[in-house]
């Protein structure tokens, strides 16, 4: 028999395993979580006293129903937990679990690696108590904790408004809402939010939720600086109609937007293409998520579409990946799902627009500010390593000479504003400017994982 | 606001075994089920000095992903916090304990 | 605006190139440099970043010792650093036979007027209490050093800059031909450059051009597995190698440990792909642990290789063409290039203008592969499986061609 590896037991994992398993196939099912749920549907650490379904609020039908169906397979998978696939060489993955290198074989990998929040650089970005958003959620939803007392959510992002009133719901105090997208530009994209209307009454609700409580929402925002001694104590923003604006707050939660985890994707050998929409590079596929024989990518690692999205595309890599070996087609059922996929993908455009990635604002930021956490690489020494004769326009090129995203994240994290400051200083498009490579691992791993030496 | 001195609220509380573990040379009690990152920014602003400039770190996706919450432990070994529940007797440390120099 | 001609045209901007455009341009001459892609990208900018002068192919150490000086000179001379650190070497020996080579070694280094420490046990405990007792020897010599591969190539290309090279970037060259005593150049734009000396320094793709003019070389395409970790508090100053070669690592200033290794492994030159598989950086953290305990809690951050131009004999061609007048060639590093790239761009320069060059070369004559290739007893332990590597097949074209 094939041997069937998914990476991800979130939404999408979850669903190719299901489709898998009731063909009579025993998927293996690796994730790095402790538990099944990926980021978004994430479940709570063992014995905390925390109202999951007051929390999901209008998802909590859909969570629990999730984890369910989860349960049910658990005796019709091979599933492994707490278990990262650092690198992958052909057929081969490489494990580690426990501290241990492992390896597994894999004639269908589907990889349904998720999503992680995108970020835009700031002055005072690195001081202790800025998180990103969705670190905000995952602190709640995993350990039971806001990331401070009084919080700011700043960014551009439908989560904004959600996050936030998860706080309010659990007794914090939201300090400001502060969107760098302008109301203009939201209703310009309006019409293709009406694609989901259950998400789009979610976003309203937020919205006025946020106004009830009192809380300042702003939107058309020019993020200017997160200030504090040691650790935060405001946030500085330009409002849309140019007055300076200081918020009083303990923690501010970052988010524009999430970022597939294409790393596996690119060392499985992905090619990607850059999307205007997202402004980002995706992994091309097909419309089942075929990346190339025998990689299928599926869920937000593919491409972001939110869960039920993730859902609809792991059904269809499990289908493509039935109908590569051989099984006979489900035609009716893949012409559903290819077209509840393309809806909500459709959708996550319009939301890109509504809540944009702030090209421009990134572009101009001070040279001082921090851009590489992990290196400790400025803005403004990426800038000058352009300037100077032959100076690299490429971002690999630029990391060579400057670090930046060089550390132990990758260029995870700065990979994107990076791509908008290389575009920006020499002139380009932000596919100009090229995307970071990933290498092996994709997560550090300690020297001791590869095991004793036999002299 | 973090008058206490903790960047953490805990919000929700935790059934489970008691247990102690050590940052920086003071005591903690945490709960067997958090997390190294929750316990210490429960109880505490920071988590580590940054290697180039040693300013202070606490963490930032939360998530295992942007490897910014590294610890050290004195035990020997390196924890990312986010994503590695605490364990009773866990000695752990901002800075690098003193190793081999040459 | 680009020139119509020049006195010397250079294909390849690795670190031979620029070299050999700053010399050659210090000296008055119009230089145009050719770059397929961008300076110093490929193994230039790729490699380990190793100056040591220890245990080097004995008809080397003229060369070597040249180019050490210019290294040590290299702020001076370029205008700007490459963190250049006279860092140490440190060679391992595990056992007595290791030893006996490390001896060996070391003889032929003092031959050529170098200090070289023996460290016995004892001395090892002593002054490097960081090495795993399995070290038995080892030999230290001060004077070798490492420097940032990354930043290496393009400091020397923006001083050639300054002294008057046109460097041209993303311009393959598609057509050399002979014109007269002298050559023209096609670039995959179309444009034309006619000029009077040509120098091959296209690395791993420097083949193709010999084979224009009837002469070749059994290059073949490999890379070694390298790693890095994540900045550790200092642990060790010199950089470290041991004699089987599973490790050859040095601790950055930033704390960052590098490590390369052994065996290197076939790259794809066409498709600019340098693999690393995942069982040798496995391997490769094992014997770092191994030699360093200290380290082994230190997280692997990033794998890389690099597409190198190797020969069967393990050293590279440098001199005249044998066929054509005022064709120059440089290429086939394998794998130990950088420490040379300074003394092989002087030497050239001087080859072109002065008809010689005060260091012997004659090892590294193009001609000696008329004749079937000597396949070096390194590739027992320094490779991959020879017929994996392509290098049976490219002997057999050597003799086919030679």
């Amino acid at each position: 028999m094939s041997s069937i590896v998914i990476v991800g037991a979130g939404p999408a994992g979850i669903a190719a395993a299901e489709l898998l398993c009731s063909h009579g196939h025993r998927p293996v099912v690796i994730d790095e979580g402790e538990r099944a749920g990926g980021q978004g549907y994430r479940r709570p650490s063992p014995d905390l006293a925390l109202d999951m379904h007051a929390l999901m609020g209008s998802e909590a039908g859909r969570y629990e129903a999730l984890h369910r169906r989860f349960a049910a397979l658990a005796e019709h998978i091979d599933y492994r937990p707490r278990t990262l696939v650092w690198a992958i060489e052909g057929r081969t993955l490489h494990l580690l679990y426990d501290g241990r290198a492992e390896t597994i074989e894999a004639d269908q990998l589907l990889l349904a690696t998720g999503a992680m929040d995108r970020v835009a650089p700031l002055p005072g970005w690195t001081l202790p108590g800025v998180f990103t958003l969705g670190g905000a959620q995952v602190a709640l939803k995993d350990q039971g904790c806001l990331i401070g007392r009084r919080v700011a959510f700043l960014g551009s992002s439908p989560l904004l408004l959600l996050a936030a009133k998860q706080y309010r719901q659990m007794g914090g105090t939201v300090a400001v809402i502060a969107d760098t997208t302008g109301l203009a530009a939201k209703a310009t994209a309006l019409p293709g939010l009406l694609a989901s209307p259950r998400t789009l009454l979610r976003g309203l609700g937020g919205m006025a939720g946020a106004l009830r409580a009192g809380t300042p929402l702003l939107h058309g925002v020019t993020p200017l600086a997160i200030a504090g001694n040691g650790h935060v104590q405001s946030l500085l923003l330009r409002d849309a109609a140019g007055r300076e604006r200081r918020f009083t707050c303990d923690a501010v939660a970052l988010g524009y937007g999430l970022k597939p985890e294409t790393q596996l994707a690119d060392l499985a050998g992905a090619r990607f293409v850059y999307d205007e929409a997202f402004r980002l590079f995706l992994p091309e596929t097909d419309a089942f998520g075929r990346a190339r024989p025998g990689l299928y990518l599926a869920g937000d690692g593919a491409s972001i579409g939110g869960a039920d999205a993730a859902e609809a595309s792991g059904a269809l890599a499990a289908h493509a990946i039935l109908a590569d070996l051989g099984g006979a087609p489900a035609a009716a059922e893949v012409r559903t799902l290819t077209r509840k996929l393309a809806r909500l993908r459709g959708f996550q455009r319009s939301l890109a627009r509504a809540f944009a990635w702030p090209a421009s604002q990134i572009r101009a930021l001070p040279d001082d500010t921090l851009l590489c956490r992990c290196e400790s690489v400025t803005i403004g020494t990426v800038r000058a390593a352009m300037a100077q004769a032959l100076g690299p326009i490429e971002v690999n090129r630029v990391k060579a000479m400057t670090r930046c995203g060089m550390g132990r994240c990758q260029g995870r994290v700065c990979g994107p504003a990076l791509q908008e400051i290389v575009a920006g200083a020499s002139g380009q498009d932000g596919a100009g400017a090229g995307r970071l490579r990933g290498q092996a691992p994709v997560k550090p791993i300690a020297l001791s994982a590869a095991g004793e030496s036999t002299p | 606001m973090s008058t206490d001195g903790a960047q953490f609220m805990r919000v929700a509380t935790r059934r489970g075994a008691a247990i102690a573990v050590e940052f920086d040379g003071l005591p903690l009690a945490a709960t067997e089920g958090d997390s190294i990152l929750a316990v210490l920014l429960t109880n505490g602003l920071i988590l580590r000095r940054h290697e180039f400039g040693s300013e202070p770190r606490s963490g930032f996706c939360l998530m295992g992903a942007c490897q910014d919450c590294w610890v050290w432990s004195v035990q020997g070994g390196r924890l990312r916090a986010c994503t590695t529940p605490v364990a009773d007797g866990m000695i752990l440390a901002s800075q690098p304990p003193a190793g081999p120099h040459e | 605006m680009s020139r119509a001609s020049t006195d010397v045209a250079i294909i390849g901007g690795g670190l031979i190139g620029v070299w050999t455009a700053f010399f050659l341009a210090r000296r008055g001459q119009s230089v145009t440099l050719f770059e397929k892609g961008v300076v110093g990208a490929q193994s230039s900018g790729t490699n380990f970043g190793n100056l040591r002068l220890q245990g080097r192919f004995p008809g080397q150490y003229p060369l070597s010792l040249r180019s050490h000086a210019l290294w040590e000179d290299f702020e001076a001379l370029i205008g700007e650093g490459c963190e250049f650190a006279q860092t140490g070497h440190l060679y391992c020996a595990f056992d007595s036979d290791e030893a006996a080579r490390l001896e060996a070694y070391a003889q032929v280094s003092q031959s050529h007027g170098l200090a070289i420490e023996r460290l016995a046990p004892s001395d090892l405990r002593r002054r490097f209490p960081w090495l795993s007792e399995r070290a038995i020897a080892a030999t230290f010599c001060a004077r070798d050093a490492t420097a940032n591969p990354r930043l290496a190539t393009p400091a020397v290309a923006r001083a050639a800059l300054r002294q008057g090279v046109e460097i041209r970037e993303n311009a393959p060259v598609t057509a050399v031909t002979r014109q007269g005593d002298g050559f023209r150049i096609t670039t995959a734009d179309g444009r034309g450059l006619s000029c009077a000396a040509l120098v091959n320094a296209a690395g791993a793709w420097a083949v193709q051009m010999a084979e224009c003019f009837g002469e070749t070389a059994p290059v073949f395409a490999a890379g070694p597995p390298q790693f890095v970790t994540e900045p550790m508090p200092m642990v060790f100053a010199p950089s470290l190698q041991t004699i089987d070669g599973s490790v050859i690592a040095r601790q950055t200033e930033r704390g960052n440990v590098i490590l390369a290794g052994y065996p290197r492994t076939a790259a794809d030159a066409v498709a600019n792909r340098a693999p690393v598989p995942p069982a040798k950086t496995l391997a490769a953290m094992r014997a770092l642990a191994g030699l360093v305990p200290a380290l082994a809690q230190a997280h692997v951050i990033r794998v890389w290789s690099g597409i190198e131009g190797y020969l069967p004999d393990m050293i590279p061609v440098i001199g005249r063409s044998d066929t054509t007048p005022g064709l120059f060639h440089a290429f086939g590093f394998c794998g130990h290039g950088f420490q040379i790239g300074p003394g092989v761009g002087l030497c050239l320069s001087e080859m072109i203008l002065d008809g010689s060059t005060p260091t012997p070369l004659e090892d590294f004559a193009i001609g000696r592969f008329r004749t079937p290739a000597v396949v070096s007893e390194k590739f027992q332990k320094e490779f991959d499986r020879p017929s994996d590597m392509g290098i049976e097949r490219s002997a057999e074209k050597g003799r086919a061609i030679g």
